[in-house]
């Protein structure tokens, strides 16, 4: 491998660690501020993703798609909380699991109906096309690393909301004691309802900039879900700076376990193996550090 | 009340199971044994989660993986011995089942759930992506397990009667079993773990064994069900082991009822049937079972057995208690 196609596959794993980072920030947000564990998270990214593909051809530009996406999705997240969600925040984990795993279900069939089964594309926008090049055959997309550098600016803009803004610190309070909180006068469930928004838009926004250079289909909800299960796990759950340490490790470990050739007993049995090396790396963290990364205590 | 209202009840049940066979046709016979199936996966995950308290979201690995085992035991030459490949699978996903218990039960919560998950898509992907098991395809069974009783009649699983015959024994065999071991001391020890897991380690019980022994006797149990699933079609896939099986059978026991040994048996059932009804309804049925799924989750998360004896749960710990 050359030095090139090790730089190339490098971005392309950290590009995909930092959209992980999108959807597992989310998760990782709701359960340690509002207790509750999503599993429908991935919907909301499989949603982003078919909203873009449905208004790029409604609107005719991606901007606009993108832009009336971030919107629809921010009120999908307020609904969802107000029907469903805040009925949870006192129940058990596994009301909670039910409740969410009929999302899916819901949420899956209600794609079918809508915008049918097919596995759509959406093209990249005008202005992003064409690729840096790096050698003679080698070159790298714009919109890889636009993508890149919108997850990054996003996750700045996630750190300074929730450390330096009078909206954050309510946030933090609400995480570390909900009846002090309360008790001082903040509102709860205002605070849980902007959460809850907020974790639904980040996953539909990391649909909608993925599905130009994924394709659309069906089943990338559930596939994206369980990989971000494994990043809020990896990095401790309720931390932000975990999920984004643990989400870039991952992308790297997904990337390189699919191009490393690594031949045991005559079997070539990286690529293949590749699928299990994260969850591999999962059941390692659990047994020496069973709260994660940067998790606080078992509980 | 319920006391007599059981004694008739029992008899009355048990002599229409058997006499399905000769009510119903092949496709309803084949139907109600794939309930009878689910009922064993359903109870054995509620070993776990009812009883001792573990939310599992990976038990479908070792209904799988026993599934897996028997398939890759067939050989085109003939049929295998029933008694010896049911063995094998027994023990061989009880292993499995010892090998990631003594893992998983380090974690507690919903970290215990994220680990169960991650050794189920684990196998998921070693089944999925290598080729040695079939792939994405999965496998056919050459034939189905067999065996003869002296030269006059030999088991036949393809046929649906036969098989269907063979699922109700096995299904009675492992309720038996889950209730004789619940009503041991043993079961006493595993509702304690349940109830208050501090207290029961300060009576001087090693929990996390006496967790670990459930776990694997859970799966075993599993396996059972998988061994069966896997010869009424004689067909394995990965989705066998997924953890879209494993949410879906934990929605099974709730919607039954949690902790109680009638609740896997009404909640697998009556599953089956209305998503059975869904499908004849519309091709989206599973916006229906969905639906039903969040109502259960918002309004009735004691399941259908708390509907039906409100008390169930407690006049069964009451009776443990009372016993001996």
């Amino acid at each position: 491998m050359s030095d090139y196609t090790l730089l190339i596959q490098m971005m392309n794993g950290v590009q995909y660690g930092l959209l992980l980072f999108l959807i597992a920030s989310g998760l990782t947000l709701i359960f340690g501020i509002m207790g509750v564990i999503n599993i429908a998270h991935g919907s909301f990214y499989m949603v982003g993703a078919y909203l873009a593909w449905s208004l790029t051809g409604l609107t005719g530009g991606f901007w606009s798609a993108l832009a009336l996406g971030v919107v629809l999705s921010i009120i999908l997240g307020v609904i969802l909380e107000w029907i469903f969600i805040r009925f949870l925040y006192d129940k058990n984990h596994l009301q909670q699991v039910l409740l969410t795993y009929g999302l899916i279900l819901i949420f899956s069939e209600l794609r079918s109906i809508l915008w049918g089964d097919d596995v759509h594309s959406v093209a990249i926008p005008s202005i992003l096309e064409g690729t840096f090049q790096l050698t003679e055959s080698l070159s790298y997309p714009f919109y890889r690393l636009w993508l890149s550098l919108v997850c990054i600016a996003i996750a700045g803009l996630m750190y300074f909301l929730i450390s330096h803004t009078r909206l954050g610190m309510m946030v933090r309070a609400g995480e570390s004691n909900r009846e002090m909180t309360v008790a001082l006068g903040i509102n709860i469930g205002f605070i849980y309802r902007f959460v809850f928004a907020l974790g639904v838009s980040l996953a539909a926004f990391a649909g909608m900039i993925a599905s130009p250079v994924s394709s659309v289909f069906p089943g990338m909800g559930n596939q994206v879900l369980i990989v971000s299960f494994v990043v809020v796990v990896i990095g401790g759950l309720g931390s932000i700076k975990g999920a984004l340490l643990a989400a870039i490790l991952v992308g790297l470990l997904d990337t390189f376990g699919k191009v490393v050739q690594f031949d045991l007993l005559g079997m070539n049995i990286f690529p293949s193996l590749s699928g299990m090396s994260i969850f591999l790396l999962m059941a390692i963290i659990l047994i020496v550090r069973p709260q994660g990364i940067f998790g606080a205590s078992t509980k | 009340m319920s006391r007599s209202l059981n004694k008739c009840l029992i008899p009355v049940l048990v002599l229409s199971l058997l006499l399905v066979p000769f009510l119903f046709d092949r496709f309803y016979i084949q139907f109600i044994s794939k309930i009878l199936v689910m009922i064993i996966f359903a109870s054995s995950l509620n070993l776990l989660v009812g009883y001792t308290g573990l939310v599992s979201l990976g038990h479908a690995a070792f209904f799988g993986f026993s599934g897996y085992v028997l398939a890759l035991l067939s050989n085109p030459d003939g049929p295998s011995n029933f008694f010896l490949s049911l063995t094998i699978c027994i023990v061989a996903t009880g292993c499995l089942g010892l090998i990631i218990g003594a893992l998983v039960l380090r974690t507690r919560g919903i970290f215990f759930i994220m680990a169960t998950l991650a050794f189920g898509e684990m196998l998921f992907y070693l089944l999925h992506d290598t080729d040695f098991a079939g792939g994405s395809d999965g496998m056919y069974l050459d034939h189905r397990p067999s065996f003869q009783i002296l030269d006059y009649w030999q088991l036949d699983l393809s046929s649906v009667t036969q098989f269907y015959y063979v699922a109700l024994v096995m299904m009675a065999i492992s309720l038996f079993l889950i209730r004789t071991m619940l009503s041991s001391p043993y079961g006493r020890v595993i509702n304690g773990i349940r109830i208050n897991e501090h207290r029961t380690t300060a009576l001087g019980y090693n929990t996390y064994l006496f967790k670990l022994v459930n776990f694997t006797v859970a799966a075993m149990i599993a396996s059972l069900a998988g061994f069966l699933a896997a010869a009424q079609f004689g067909v394995v896939n990965p989705e066998m082991v997924g953890w879209h099986l494993s949410g879906h059978v934990l929605m099974m026991v709730i919607f039954g009822g949690l902790g109680t040994l009638l609740g896997p048996i009404l909640g697998a059932a009556s599953m089956m049937f209305l998503e059975e009804i869904f499908q004849v309804i519309t091709k989206h049925w599973q916006l229906m079972t969905g639906i039903v799924i969040v109502g259960v989750a918002l309004f009735m998360p004691r399941g259908l057995a708390g509907i039906r004896f409100p008390s169930s749960v407690d006049k069964q710990t009451n009776k443990e208690n009372h016993s001996s």
